[in-house]
């Protein structure tokens, strides 16, 4: 049997959502915070209706003009460059141009900034544009029409933005209010409202506010003259939930929630409001609730980081040899008081090469060195990373296959940073409703008078049953089999969404022949009744659809609509109903007067309300869990405690209103289903293979944990369970004894055993091919949270294939995930919908949102929002694995193509005595890495993929390359650094031998300085872009047009660049057309040395492919060989 | 030796490529002359006595003159000069205006005098001498020998060693060489060929043998090649 009707509403206890949403409670106001009006903290007044007093224009309240953008247009430049700044190798390349200017460079300043600048510039513009976007939005908010009550006595339209402080305006239905507002009246006699706060909390039912008595009557223009109030208040703060100030109007009203309107959410079911603005702009409440979203980042870039350092060190050792040795033969210039290299005019040097002072020398040597081996450090690495993980985005959300065509849902990377951590989850901790489940509920069951009624079949049920391998079960006096039930419900044709009930007995109005239809129609009543829904009637249709607070209190109050209890308003006071009557078998309207509603708590897991009857009863309904007393005297207390302040508050309403809750008379009992999501338990099993943990954290109780469980495949046959919980006798007696310690106590000493049992089992059976489930409750959770108990706790649950956590809490839920994440330093995911996975969702390396139908609170603070979990399997298997290979190649080939280039400046410093002259023009060193080697990498960052997405599916095992980062292990990037080095070594020592000092034409010139750079630059660029060529997976057209295109572009460059005059253009004049092109000597040398470079790294991907091939190169070769299709 | 016969000097350990001396030169000077006074990257041979110095520069200054005369004989070769620098150098580096001007007046004589009535761009030993080497040993095109030389023709030389390389430890070479479409004598270009070649026909050979005595399927999902500790199955 499905979910408990208490379970749900759980998740409502982090949103307060009852405090926004109360119908009598608060009515009340809490006299002491009002006394608090006028203090610090408390000191806003408002002019009602007069904007222009004199008073409110002292206060200099904020205008109504909201920006949420991150620059304006003065400081963008300052505060995008700061932020640009706060790169460790961004600073250290300003440093480089700045000194760049002094006579230390050993190239030109220009040639140092131009890249510099394109790369700033780049992430600037994106910045940009970012924030533009922004920006439209805020001007299409601001230019919004508002009507407000002018001079003239009359409502005159006007922008958001000049709305001040006090202007009474009035909204009209369906639009957003402009500020947060004071409720004066609204198109209702007594004043209520109805508003939508999705874009606040993301929830869509609506809720509703009222004004005043003494305002709700103020309705016409022509009144509104003499409508002059004071409002004082609390100053601008973020709770949404909470509001304290006075209305002076004759005498003082107290203020509370239910007189504001907050800015940003909807006016619904109401024609128009009239209101007074209290906060404006930036004071409203929503826009003090705006913060950044957490900033993750994910392991690969902070191991990027480490590279960084690593390639800092080696430029400071490089450049420390080279000013030793720069010292030495700079200090033997002059040998005994002789000049030695004379030409070099070492007598009348500048400090920077003088011998007398040598060391001085060589210390500016080793700026100027700092300086010309910046090409270590790729430049362009994080800009290329930023543009690469944002196109990565793009395809993600485009996904057709993560489109979720019912809700009009596409897959939303809410964040580019973690693009990559999607392919190296190793355990993923799931919520239950919502996620796993529709969370759509249905009224399947009930039990009357101890009469089960209702023949459908729950789809756990049916999963149970297909696992034991029998058809479905005969369930108890029923002959209508599964298949029989779905072709009637079909065959009625009219399926009511959140009603599965099929019975015969009581449908139809056949209740009333049941023996027991006296407790039917109370049971149906309290369905009716007991709840805190919204009718909403079609105008049309004369049908009627509630705005529930939860989808199971939407599916009682359907389930009593359909057998004949129809709920159809709601006043503030009364609740009224369609009632078949049991004598007549009419529809009569019965009216009930409210009394109270005791609220929902998900310490009580019950709720009641009380009402008097038309017969002048007086009933406390109940529903939840598990009478009448002397009433008065119990709402004075219950008053009292309502009205009572502070955190304590809470407690004592529950406390009270358990007090009320006792003698009740037991009815009956309901059962809901919540439906699995299409395609879960395929996805958990995909899931499963490619060796991701799945914990699932649920508030179930354990029974129907592992129910579902089963259901999803999370347990599968022949899985062992070890099962902990504090639920055994030995316990429970305590409990009642209520020795806190002794309980405390007992409960640690039980669970430590529980894990020692099922460490050993483990152990046990390790060589059995036996896997473990382990199944906890909250109670002893708690305990195993502990910080001794934590890390056996930890070992027992990273050996067991799937983890359930029964009767969690929301931070119990956030614990586990820190606990994952810490202990054992893997990459948690957490997937989940509703507001209490939000602390897991922040907690987790990525939280993953489902933007299913319980608001956008979960979405909000999640990195990635799915609309399904099944698409989970596409988002981890084939982006997250392809995202993670391209973006650790793409790093490690960064690394390798500097290394490359970088190194051959090194070798020919040695053969320069160390002087600091770089081996290439100053512009073809700038222009490496934006032109002649950015753009194949960045198509790699887009476009790689091993194998397509349908292998990728068809061998989760695949995913495993990511979990155990093969691909960006030390190892790995090493070795890539090791085959920079080697080519480096390849180019400069090839390249020096073939041109020794002898003729390279046939004419009989020789090779200089000039022609050395362009062979051996030839030679770089034709090298990194041909090991691109030999280490991606997938060329398209994009792939050879970028590295073919990047080779041709270099020779286009020598082209255009030569043909300048030689002022600029220096050694490289005319240095290709004259000199390189037309001998055969360097297209032959820059054969070999290409050739050269890239055989030590393609016989090691022979052999490596051939004897250790990883798993994914396996694959391509059964594609390839045709066994695959 | 067929013609034409390339005569160079060869200079061993010494360092044009070093960074002081590389930057110690004027393109705008060598280019427009004496109307291009800015010539402070030519330190510290800019100006003399206050005058510039034209061309400026530790390069120039340092200009190679050991001259070389070739007997055939008691017949003096004849060794054309001409056409030794690059053509672009001679039209566009160096000027068809532009004088010796105060060249090796200072107190520290470097190299060559220059003829102050040649304009740069007919001072081919000079545009020669400023492509600066790559390397610490290189060569320089000294002029050519356009007749041929047959064999056990006895050929004397006549040196005069002006330029000093004592006092650094350098050493003078006297190259004549002809050239191929592949330029002058070296046989690493060749050799390297024949040693990656090599190398490849050898890991070739090896894979086939490989193959030949172990074929097996590649696509075998067996061979997965990452150790599977710690994932449940």
């Amino acid at each position: 049997m499905a979910v408990g009707t208490g379970r749900r509403r759980g998740k409502k206890s982090k949103v307060h959502f009852t405090k926004l949403y109360n119908f009598t409670c608060c009515r009340s106001s809490l006299k002491d915070e009002h006394s608090q009006i006028g203090q610090r903290g408390f000191s806003r007044s408002v002019h009602c209706n007069d904007p222009d007093n004199l008073e409110q224009l002292q206060l200099r309240y904020r205008d109504n003009y909201v920006s949420t953008t991150k620059y304006t247009a003065l400081n963008f430049i300052p505060k995008s460059l700061f932020e640009q700044f706060r790169r460790v190798a961004n600073i250290y390349f300003l440093v480089v141009a700045c000194v760049s200017f002094s006579p230390l460079a050993p190239f030109g300043a220009t040639s140092i900034l131009a890249p510099l600048l394109v790369v700033i510039g780049a992430t600037m513009a994106k910045e940009g544009v970012e924030d533009w976007r922004r920006r439209k939005q805020d001007i299409e908010a601001n230019n919004r029409k508002v009507q407000v009550y002018g001079r003239n006595q009359t409502f005159e339209e006007t922008r958001w933005k000049n709305l001040r402080v006090g202007d009474l305006v009035k909204v009209y239905k369906d639009e957003y209010f402009p500020a947060d507002l004071f409720l004066v009246s609204s198109s209702y006699e007594d004043g209520i409202c109805y508003v939508e706060t999705s874009n606040l909390d993301g929830e869509t039912n609506l809720k509703v506010k009222h004004a005043l008595d003494v305002t709700a009557s103020i309705h016409d223009e022509s009144s509104f003259q003499n409508f002059k109030a004071v409002i004082k208040c609390e100053d601008p703060n973020d709770d949404l939930y909470a509001f304290v100030g006075t209305l002076c109007h004759g005498r003082q009203y107290p203020l509370s929630v239910q007189q504001i309107l907050l800015r940003d959410s909807k006016l619904q079911n109401t024609d128009y409001i009239y209101g007074v603005v209290i906060f404006t702009g930036h004071d409203t409440k929503v826009m003090q609730n705006t913060t950044d979203p957490p900033s993750k980042r994910s392991k690969i870039e902070r191991k990027m980081d480490k590279i960084i350092y690593i390639l800092f060190s080696t430029l400071i050792m490089m450049s420390s040899v080279g000013s030793v040795f720069f010292g030495i033969e700079t200090k033997n210039d002059i040998h005994d008081g002789k000049l030695t290299r004379w030409y070099l005019g070492p007598g009348n040097a500048t400090v920077f090469y003088d011998p007398r002072r040598a060391s001085l020398a060589a210390f500016f040597h080793f700026l100027t060195d700092l300086m010309l081996y910046q090409y270590l450090i790729p430049i362009s690495l994080y800009v290329s990373i930023e543009v690469v993980k944002v196109l990565q985005t793009i395809f993600i959300n485009q996904d057709q296959d993560m489109y979720f065509e019912e809700t009009d849902k596409p897959a939303r990377a809410r964040t580019s940073n973690l693009n990559e951590e999607l392919g190296q989850v190793d355990t993923i901790l799931s919520d239950k409703t919502g996620t796993l489940t529709c969370n759509s509920m249905e009224f399947v069951k009930c039990s009357i008078a101890g009469i089960a009624y209702g023949r459908g079949l729950t789809e756990v049920e049916r999963a149970l049953a297909k696992k034991k391998g029998g058809g479905p079960p005969e369930v108890g006096d029923t002959s209508l089999d599964a298949e029989g039930s779905n072709a009637e419900l079909v065959d009625t044709g009219r399926s009511i969404k959140g009603f599965n009930f099929q019975d015969e007995r009581i449908m139809n109005g056949q209740w009333v022949k049941q023996t027991h239809s006296n407790v039917i129609q109370k049971f149906f009543r309290v369905l009716a009744l007991c709840h805190t829904a919204i009718p909403d009637v079609n105008q049309e249709t004369g049908e009627i659809s509630y705005e529930a607070e939860s989808p199971d209190e939407a599916a009682f109050v359907i389930a009593a609509r359909e057998l004949g209890f129809e709920f159809y308003e709601r006043t503030q006071t009364s609740i009224s109903l369609h009632e078949l009557d049991r004598e007549s078998g009419k529809s009569v309207d019965r009216s009930y007067k409210l009394l109270h509603v005791l609220e929902f708590s998900s310490a009580r897991k019950r709720m009641s309300v009380i009402v008097r009857n038309p017969e002048n009863q007086l009933l406390l309904l109940c529903k939840g869990a598990d009478s009448e007393e002397e009433f008065m005297s119990w709402e004075e207390e219950f008053l009292k405690a309502q009205t009572s302040v502070t955190a304590d508050r809470d407690a004592l309403v529950d406390a009270v209103a358990d007090k009320i809750e006792r003698d009740l008379i037991l009815l009956g009992a309901t059962a809901v289903e919540d439906k699995l999501q299409k395609g879960v338990p395929e996805c958990i099993e995909k899931l499963a293979n490619a060796g991701i943990r799945i914990w699932v954290l649920t508030g179930d109780k354990m029974e129907t944990a592992i129910n579902i469980g089963y259901a999803c495949s999370l347990l599968r046959q022949g899985m062992k369970q070890i099962v902990i919980t504090l639920d055994s006798p030995a316990v429970n007696d305590m409990e009642n004894k209520g020795d806190k310690e002794a309980i405390a106590k007992a409960s640690i000493s039980s669970i430590t055993k529980q894990i020692k049992e099922g460490l050993s089992e483990l152990s046990s059976a390790k060589e059995s091919s036996v896997s473990f489930a382990l199944i906890i409750d909250g109670k002893s959770l708690a305990f195993a949270l502990d910080k001794n108990l934590e890390n056996s706790f930890l070992e027992l649950a990273m050996k067991c294939a799937s983890v359930i956590c029964c009767r969690s809490t929301p931070k119990q839920k956030a614990l586990v995930t820190r606990l994952v994440k810490k202990g054992k330093n893997r990459t948690t995911l957490a997937i989940g919908d509703g507001a209490n996975d939000v602390g897991m969702l922040q907690e987790a390396d990525i939280g993953v949102g489902i933007s299913g139908v319980e608001g956008m609170q979960a979405v909000m603070s999640s990195d990635v929002a799915i609309a399904q979990f099944r698409f989970l399997e596409r988002l981890l298997l084939v982006h997250g694995h392809w995202c993670y290979r391209r973006i650790s190649m793409m790093i490690c080939y960064f690394f390798y193509k500097n290394i490359t280039f970088g190194f051959t400046l090194f070798w020919f410093e040695a053969y320069a005595s160390f002087s600091g002259k770089p081996a290439y023009n100053d512009w073809y060193m700038s222009l490496y890495n934006v032109f002649f080697t950015s753009l194949p990498v960045i198509a790699l960052g887009v476009f790689d993929q091993d194998v397509s997405a349908r292998f990728c599916l068809k061998y989760p095992l695949l995913y495993q390359e990511g979990v155990q980062n093969i691909l960006f292990s030390w190892q790995h990037i090493l070795g890539w650094m090791f085959n920079g080095f080697m080519c480096s070594m390849i180019i400069f020592f090839l390249a020096t031998n073939c041109i020794k000092e002898q003729s390279f034409r046939k004419d009989g010139k020789v090779v200089d300085y000039e022609i050395l750079g362009v062979l051996m630059y030839t030679c770089v660029v034709w090298t990194v872009n041909c090991q691109m060529a030999l280490s991606i997976n997938y060329f398209t057209w994009m792939q050879h047009f970028f590295i073919w295109g990047s080779i041709a572009l270099w020779y286009l460059f020598l082209v255009i660049y030569g043909t300048i005059s030689p002022i600029l253009s220096t050694t490289a004049y005319r240095v290709l057309v004259e000199t390189c092109a037309q001998s055969p000597f360097y297209w032959m040398a820059s054969l070999l040395i290409v050739v050269s470079a890239l055989l030590p790294y393609f016989s090691y991907k022979a052999f490596q492919i051939r004897f250790h091939p990883m798993y994914h190169e396996i694959i391509q070769r059964r594609r390839l060989e045709g066994l695959e299709t | 030796m067929k013609a034409p016969i390339y005569i160079y000097y060869q200079l061993d350990n010494y360092y044009q490529n070093h960074r002081r001396y590389v930057k110690s030169r004027s393109d705008k000077q060598l280019r427009y002359g004496l109307q291009y006074n800015d010539t402070s990257s030519c330190i510290p041979e800019e100006s003399n006595d206050g005058l510039p110095i034209v061309p400026c520069g530790l390069i120039s200054w340092s200009l190679f003159n050991d001259t070389y005369s070739f007997f055939r004989g008691t017949d003096e070769l004849r060794i054309n000069r001409k056409n030794i620098a690059w053509k672009s150098d001679r039209d566009h580096k160096f000027g068809k205006h532009v004088f010796p001007f105060n060249f090796q007046n200072g107190t520290l004589i470097g190299g060559a005098m220059l003829d102050p009535n040649v304009p740069l761009s007919d001072q081919e030993d000079l545009i020669v001498w400023m492509r600066t080497a790559a390397l610490p040993s290189f060569r320089k095109l000294y002029g050519k020998i356009e007749e041929d030389l047959e064999a056990n023709d006895v050929i004397s030389i006549y040196f005069l060693n002006n330029y000093n390389t004592y006092s650094f430890g350098g050493r003078k070479k006297l190259v004549l060489s002809t050239a191929s479409w592949l330029g002058g004598r070296n046989n690493f270009l060749g050799m390297a060929y024949i040693a990656i070649g090599s190398c490849l026909i050898v890991l070739a050979l090896v894979f086939i043998l490989l193959h030949v005595k172990n074929p097996r399927p590649y696509g075998d999902a067996m061979y997965v090649s990452w150790n599977w500790k710690g994932i449940p199955n």
